[in-house]
């Protein structure tokens, strides 16, 4: 355990799943400086003293409650649905085990439904692949990605944050926790010249700007609580919920103490690319009450509808 | 050369729990039964297929979502480990499977023609999706026949229901034109579930059928209704009420593989034959299929 018996999460990255900065970094100018920033996040790893990345990917979507990837070597060739023709992504990463068994239990101590995955083969995620291939090329440190469940709303997706916070204080593991999400993510339903590329449209752009400005200001707590109204705004309805600010807030500490640093952001086929850093500092911004409840256990549905049946 | 043509379109959802319970050598997953009404269902549409005198099964899949346009196999063999990403373990099936390269050609050409974003996928290393495997599985046990796999746009989500089926009607068109000038017998399928709620929690042995029982019994009653309505001939009704059903049951037809499947055999007002319904894991599911052809169809069940 720590000392306050609290985690230590040395730094956060929001980073995005689409596979250009990986494949084909010289397709555009855009491309390139997310690869750039990548590179740097990497360098910035190395630097650090983590003994895991934590990856919490929008593009693995689970049903029977949350997922996570415990395969000691996860070995493949990954190819993307839309994006075949940019090339395949043979992969190898090295799983922390332990800590996904843990992380297990500790789910299902906070009410949670969860499971390990261990097969050979298993599909990992475009964005998973993406991100643990730029970040953590030689698998110098163990990682663990957890799904996103298509039906969870916002207290399980706390709840889950809240179950990473416990293993890592359990384990004594330095973290860097890493969210795999574009911001606006309407893609162009037509290919494009990489050249070409710019997002969507302007609404997208002026909401990912302001986004990128609460990011800049390290308030991740009011990110989070803005969340249905990011999903609302710029968000295709493809799960129920924008879930990523919820998830990195309460992995990382709900509140808005946070040094941020935005090293990019470009378009990627029409989305909002960014690749953001967090770290944990002290001086907060703003000092207010939050509207939205904060929650320690899952209890499942509320069964409102049944309650208001009649006898 | 003959004309070709569709001689059979099926619904055929495709829960990898369904493979999972027959133990088929290529699955590496073991299992003590289960799902029987579905499963003997399948056997006896794989039997009816058995008799009719095709060249290629084509399958519209929502498991290979693409944003950016219809996509479709282009290389003509796949190997590889399919791997359920949801219910891994159920489902590691070993395929070796053909693609009728030229036939999907001719499609993605005729889609295009029509104004429709097509892309042919030729990267060797490509999963073939879990659906279109267990589909095919469950249709041709013996992988016997050529297949072409059609991805499925996100329509719904990105624009509307109402635009996925003029879309998906479009592509439909389009595919029933390159299949007739191809001179090919085809037989269609559409790969998904009716309603589609997912319990999201799993019994210890997941084919403990004393466990399984839909969703709720709105979810049942909406299934009801378009099971009536295929059986009564109505597919152009299917279609009009569509956008509704998806919506309150969260159905997969959201991927437009029926609304696909009906547009290119021109909205049939004959009646589907229903081959068994019955819950997996909480969803919906029916295996239908609509035969053209006046002297082979049977009231089944
Ligand atoms: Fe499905």
């Amino acid at each position: 355990m720590s000392e306050t018996n609290e985690p230590e999460i040395l730094f956060g990255i929001y980073c995005p799943p689409h596979p250009q900065p990986l494949l084909s970094p010289e397709a555009s100018e855009g491309y390139s400086k997310l690869r750039a920033a990548y590179d740097e996040c990497r360098k910035r790893i190395e630097e650090s003293e983590a003994d895991i990345i934590l990856v919490y990917s929008t593009t693995w979507p689970s049903i029977i409650g949350h997922q996570i990837q415990a395969l000691e070597k996860a070995i493949w060739t990954h190819v993307d649905d839309d994006f075949h023709y940019l090339g395949s992504m043979p992969y190898e990463f090295h799983m922390d085990t332990e800590f996904a068994h843990s992380m297990k239990e500790n789910c299902e101590k906070r009410g949670l439904e969860a499971r390990t995955v261990e097969y050979e083969g298993f599909p990992i995620d475009t964005g998973s692949v993406v991100a643990l291939q730029l970040l953590n090329p030689d698998n110098r440190i163990p990682s663990c990605i957890l799904s996103s469940n298509m039906y969870s709303n916002r207290s399980e997706t706390i709840v889950l944050g809240k179950a990473v916070r416990d293993t890592l204080a359990q384990q004594n593991k330095k973290a860097v926790v890493v969210v795999v999400s574009s911001l606006s993510n309407r893609m162009f339903t037509e290919h494009i010249d990489p050249k070409e590329d710019r997002i969507h449209s302007q609404k997208d752009d002026d909401w990912n700007r302001k986004i990128l400005e609460f990011f800049d200001d390290g308030r991740l707590e009011d990110l989070s609580q803005l969340s249905r109204d990011i999903h609302g705004q710029i968000r295709v309805q493809k799960v129920v919920a924008y879930k990523p600010a919820w998830w990195l807030a309460a992995t990382m500490g709900q509140h808005n103490n946070y040094d941020g640093e935005v090293l990019a952001y470009e378009a990627l086929h029409g989305s909002g690319g960014a690749v953001i850093t967090l770290t944990p500092s002290t001086g907060s911004v703003g000092d207010k009450e939050f509207d939205e409840d904060d929650v320690e256990f899952y209890r499942g549905d509320r069964n409102v509808l049944d309650k208001g049946m009649l006898e | 050369m003959a004309k070709g043509q569709i001689v059979a379109g099926c619904l055929a959802p495709h829960p990898p729990h369904l493979v999972y319970a027959d133990n088929p050598p290529q699955n590496e997953a073991y299992s003590e039964g289960g799902w029987e009404t579905l499963r003997w269902g399948y056997q006896r549409l794989a039997r009816k297929l058995k008799n009719i005198d095709y060249d290629a099964i084509v399958i519209f899949t929502p498991h290979w979502q693409t944003y950016i346009g219809t996509h479709f196999l282009g290389l003509p063999e796949f190997k590889s480990k399919s791997v359920d990403p949801v219910f891994p373990n159920l489902f590691r099936y070993n395929y070796d499977l053909q693609v009728d390269v030229e036939l999907s050609e001719a499609m993605r050409d005729a889609a295009s023609q029509e104004g429709i974003i097509t892309k042919m996928m030729t990267n060797p290393d490509f999963r073939v999706d879990y659906g279109t495997i267990t589909s095919c599985h469950l249709l041709n046990p013996e992988w016997d026949k050529p297949i072409v796999t059609i991805s499925s746009n996100r329509n719904t989500h990105y624009y509307s229901p109402e635009v996925m089926i003029e879309q998906a009607t479009a592509l439909g068109r389009a595919c029933a034109k390159a299949i007739e000038e191809s001179g090919k017998r085809v037989v269609l399928v559409a790969s998904h579930s009716l309603s589609h709620r997912h319990f999201v929690e799993e019994a210890p042995l997941p084919e403990d059928m004393s466990k399984e029982h839909i969703y709720n019994h709105s979810q049942y009653v909406w299934d009801m209704k378009i099971v009536e309505m295929m059986r009564d001939g109505k597919s152009r009704e299917v279609i009009d009420i569509m956008p509704e059903f998806t919506e309150q049951t969260i159905a997969e037809t959201e991927g437009g593989g029926l609304i696909w499947m009906l547009g290119a055999m021109g909205f049939p007002d004959f009646p589907a034959e229903i081959y068994g319904y019955q819950s997996v894991i909480g969803t919906g599911n029916v295996i239908a299929c609509w035969d053209p052809n006046d002297d082979t169809r049977e009231y089944v069940l």
